[in-house]
């Protein structure tokens, strides 16, 4: 009887914890990113947008959080280690932040307004004992309006900015904070921190080999029970070459990798691996320069320019993977408005505003232009330029190409259309990140970012343009703030002040037995809803 | 012997510098900007100017080149722009996974093409002959990374037997000597072998050829020597030259991998040295290509050191 008793026990300790490990256990995901190591680990990130989507948000959390819940709509801001923040209306550069309660980083150190203070320090205050200039080349750029900071007690934060700038919410989404005391129990030495960090994220940096792997465990104690990982561990993998990407897929050396290769994607779906795709916000555009004598400051030749490509065409070329520009933020952006201006295909509406210019068959405008091979977010930048090439030919518009390395690319647009660098070319291909109001439209045209002080490649300097970046920075109510962010995109469109061109859709490629994710119309994801099959 | 060997350790000595000057100088010259890779693209000017600061990039060249020497003979190699690790570290350590995908290479390459060659020269202009010298050439010249994307397609994606990428399931930190990770070196280690194999029997054939032709060989077979220790001599006397072409293909096997474990993801040196020419990364850049080509220099070294031992014909003072 006892050894009955004792067997049924067993029997249900054994299914009981079947049962639990079926519950709790959900797998590895192993991710093969495009990135060629594993992004500094610190809290704030390299390696661009792939940086922030594997090691920044993942282990780190921001005063305020892009929403990654919804594939439907575009991203908007949402509380992070703040719950919320205003403006004072007396005085519109000090802003109050209420610092969430109860947050602990996976050392078990609690998140504190004066810990927000000391990671500020950390990359502002360059005679702070943590100031870490790998983390300040990287974060200090994504915080322009800020001047001081103070902790008024542990869970209030006041920041007072340079000048009244209501951008400063999309600004913070940039800057991760990271653990004052595991810094200080790690000899006060980033080095060793970069090893075992500790953020507030929900996933925990478990281990790392620097150029080959890094392991990421879920931390169970996260502030947001809705976002707690549901996997066992994530595994991000650098496979900067594509066909090595797209091979280890196929041979199931890792579950998930980003941006295949169009021209794999066939054989991927092929054998039933599934496409995962959606539109964010990233451009793929020709930056015109304005300079006296560019013929691209004829509204005319910039329209007649827009009007002779054929953006589906393009698409087969691209495997389906773009959204055919619409205007210089994708069709799905909160802040796209309603241009006046269609951007479409129509060569003979080109060929006339050409002829209207001055140009024809006997007198082709000729222009010369900036392009690269490859590059970061350029897709198939040199059969795409072609293809422009061959559509602007075919309303008048010769294209000679200047063709430089990525890397030298990168120079020549922080040199601007003005360099003697550029030799005369008169747009760069250039592609955007255009998550924010910031990135999305002023840094491109504002007259006080002209280049080499600003990203302003093509020196526009336009006083309405100018009053309605003015205006987006001054209006603090987020409603009447996208009124204005319309109003100037639309200016964009019917102005026709870039050549728009099409948006990129992120494609990752992943195994069938991935299930749960969800992609957000955002350069960073959410891994937390994911298991594995 | 020994006045010899310490000859060549001084000239050794010139080159070194030599090729820490054009080291230093050659990644001066490419376009790009190292800090590309450690900050945001729109960085301002203001900040790129201090972050060049920190690095020292705003020195003169010849400044920044006597700096670099100065800790090199400290034994401090810098830290690499884009991670903010040693280079030392970085290096060396991609270099044992090199080493070790190079030598596996050369093990499989050598023996496989001395074993052609020496079937070749024996058996001259006979069908074998004919044979190998096709397997020579293709060897040679089927470029080396397509090959390798085919046996990925092949071995990896259609049939599932071999890992197309990686040192490992946990990395090249965890390896061991077990089918785990050795499975991973295979398909890496094959592709890499195939140009030495073709390299060393068309060498070993023309030089065994060559010798098999001679008075003395006909002079052994009349002694009434076996055909077995005619073809020791004949090694022997062949072994000098196909020593300093295989010496020269060990070198080139590991640094001349770069498009090998681009391909395979193999966490070697070429990979490091692509990474590094792609983000400017130059104090990595530096620090690769002198030790790689400080290993080319030591590996010609060792081959004259060998070769003298070898063959008394050669006589050095």
């Amino acid at each position: 009887m006892i050894r009955l008793k004792d067997s049924l026990a067993a029997l249900a300790l054994t299914v009981g914890m079947v049962c639990a490990q079926g519950a709790a256990a959900q797998g590895t995901l192993r991710v093969g990113m495009t990135a060629s190591d594993i992004p500094l680990t610190t809290g704030q990130t390299d390696q661009g947008g792939e940086g922030m989507r594997f090691m920044g948000y993942t282990v780190y959390d921001s005063l305020i959080e892009w929403d990654l819940s919804s594939a439907d709509k575009p991203s908007v801001l949402i509380p992070g280690l703040a719950t919320e923040w205003m403006v004072d209306p007396d005085d519109k550069t000090k802003w109050t932040f209420k610092i969430r309660e109860g947050v602990t980083f996976h050392d078990g150190s609690p998140f504190t307004a004066q810990v927000a203070v000391w990671n500020f320090d950390k990359l502002l205050k360059d005679d702070s004992e943590q100031y870490d200039s790998r983390q300040a080349a990287q974060g200090k750029s994504r915080i322009p309006a800020v001047a001081s900071y103070t902790a008024i007690d542990d869970h209030t934060l006041e920041i007072i900015t340079k000048s009244p700038d209501a951008t400063l919410p999309y600004q913070l989404a940039w800057i991760l904070m990271s653990s004052e005391a595991n810094w200080e129990t790690l000899d006060k030495d980033w080095e060793k921190v970069a090893a075992a960090p500790s953020g507030t994220g929900p996933w925990k940096l478990e281990s790392f080999v620097p150029r080959e792997r890094a392991e990421l465990v879920p931390n169970a104690a996260f502030w947001d029970a809705t976002r707690v990982p549901k996997l066992d561990k994530m595994v991000l993998i650098p496979l900067p070459e594509p066909n090595a990407r797209s091979a280890a897929l196929l041979s199931g050396q890792v579950d998930w990798i980003e941006a295949p290769a169009p021209d794999t994607i066939p054989a991927m779906t092929g054998n039933g691996f599934v496409v995962s795709s959606n539109a964010y916000p990233h451009n793929w555009t020709w930056h015109l320069s304005r300079l006296e004598g560019s013929p691209w400051n004829d509204i005319r030749v910039r329209k007649a320019a827009n009007l002779a490509i054929d953006r589906e065409g393009m698409g087969a070329l691209l495997g389906g993977l773009m959204v055919p520009a619409k205007g210089f933020l994708p069709p799905s952006s909160q802040w796209f408005g309603t241009p006046d201006f269609e951007v479409k295909y129509d060569p003979e509406a080109a060929k006339a505003l050409l002829a209207e210019a001055g140009y024809g068959p006997d007198a082709p405008l000729k222009v010369k232009a900036l392009i690269s091979p490859s590059g970061s977010g350029q897709m198939l930048p040199l059969p795409m330029n072609e293809y422009i090439q061959q559509n602007l030919a075919e309303v008048g518009i010769e294209v000679e190409f200047m063709v430089v390395e990525w890397n030298q690319m990168i120079n020549l647009w922080r040199a601007g259309a003005a360099d003697a660098s550029v030799d005369g070319s008169q747009s760069i291909n250039f592609t955007y990140f255009i998550q924010d109001p910031f990135t999305g439209l002023i840094r491109h045209l504002s007259c006080d970012l002209i280049a080499p002080n600003g990203t302003n490649w093509g020196h526009y300097c336009d006083p309405e343009m100018q009053a309605l970046f003015d205006q987006i920075k001054t209006t603090f109510d987020p409603v009447e703030q996208d009124a204005v962010l319309k109003t100037t995109h639309e200016k964009f469109v019917n102005e026709a002040l870039f050549l728009m061109v099409t948006h990129d859709v992120a494609p990752r490629a992943m195994s069938p037995k991935v299930k749960g994710f969800v992609q957000a119309q955002n350069w960073y994801q959410n891994f937390s809803s994911i298991t594995m099959e | 012997m020994f006045a010899y060997f310490l000859r060549r350790l001084i000239l050794v000595m010139p080159v070194a510098f030599g090729v820490s000057v054009i080291c230093f100088l050659l990644v001066q010259i490419a376009p790009g900007d190292p800090l590309t890779a450690i900050m945001p693209v729109d960085a301002t000017a203001e900040e790129q100017a201090a972050m060049r600061a920190v690095y020292g990039l705003d020195k003169p060249l010849p400044v920044q080149y006597a700096i670099w020497v100065a800790k090199l003979a400290q034994g401090d190699m810098g830290r690499s722009i884009a991670s903010g690790r040693p280079v030392a570290g970085e290096v060396f350590g991609a270099v044992q996974n090199s080493l070790l995908l190079a030598l596996s290479a050369a093990a499989i390459a050598f023996p496989i093409g001395i074993f052609l060659g020496f079937l070749a020269g024996y058996f001259r202009d006979t069908p074998i002959d004919r044979a190998v010298t096709a397997i020579s050439i293709a060897g040679v010249s089927v470029p080396n990374y397509w090959l390798g994307i085919v046996l990925v397609i092949i071995f990896s994606v259609n049939l599932g037997w071999l890992p197309s990428m990686g040192a490992g399931p946990g990395g090249s930190q965890d390896w061991a000597w077990d089918w785990l990770h050795m499975r991973h070196l295979v398909l890496p280690a094959v592709t890499l072998a195939v140009v030495p194999i073709g390299i060393v029997a068309r060498t070993v054939r023309a030089l065994a050829g060559d010798i098999l032709t001679m008075d003395f060989v006909q002079a052994l077979y009349a002694k009434g020597m076996s055909r077995g220790d005619v073809l020791r001599h004949v090694a022997r006397n062949a072994a000098a030259t196909a020593l300093s072409v295989m010496g020269l293909q060990l070198g080139y096997l590991l640094g001349g991998s770069i498009l090998i474990e681009t391909v395979f993801n193999w966490p070697g040196s070429g990979f490091l040295l692509s990474n590094a020419i792609f983000q400017r990364d130059l104090p990595l850049l530096q620090g690769t290509i002198l030790v790689l080509a400080l290993f080319f220099v030591a590996m010609n070294l060792v081959v004259d050191v060998a070769q003298a031992a070898i063959d008394p014909r050669i006589k050095r003072t």
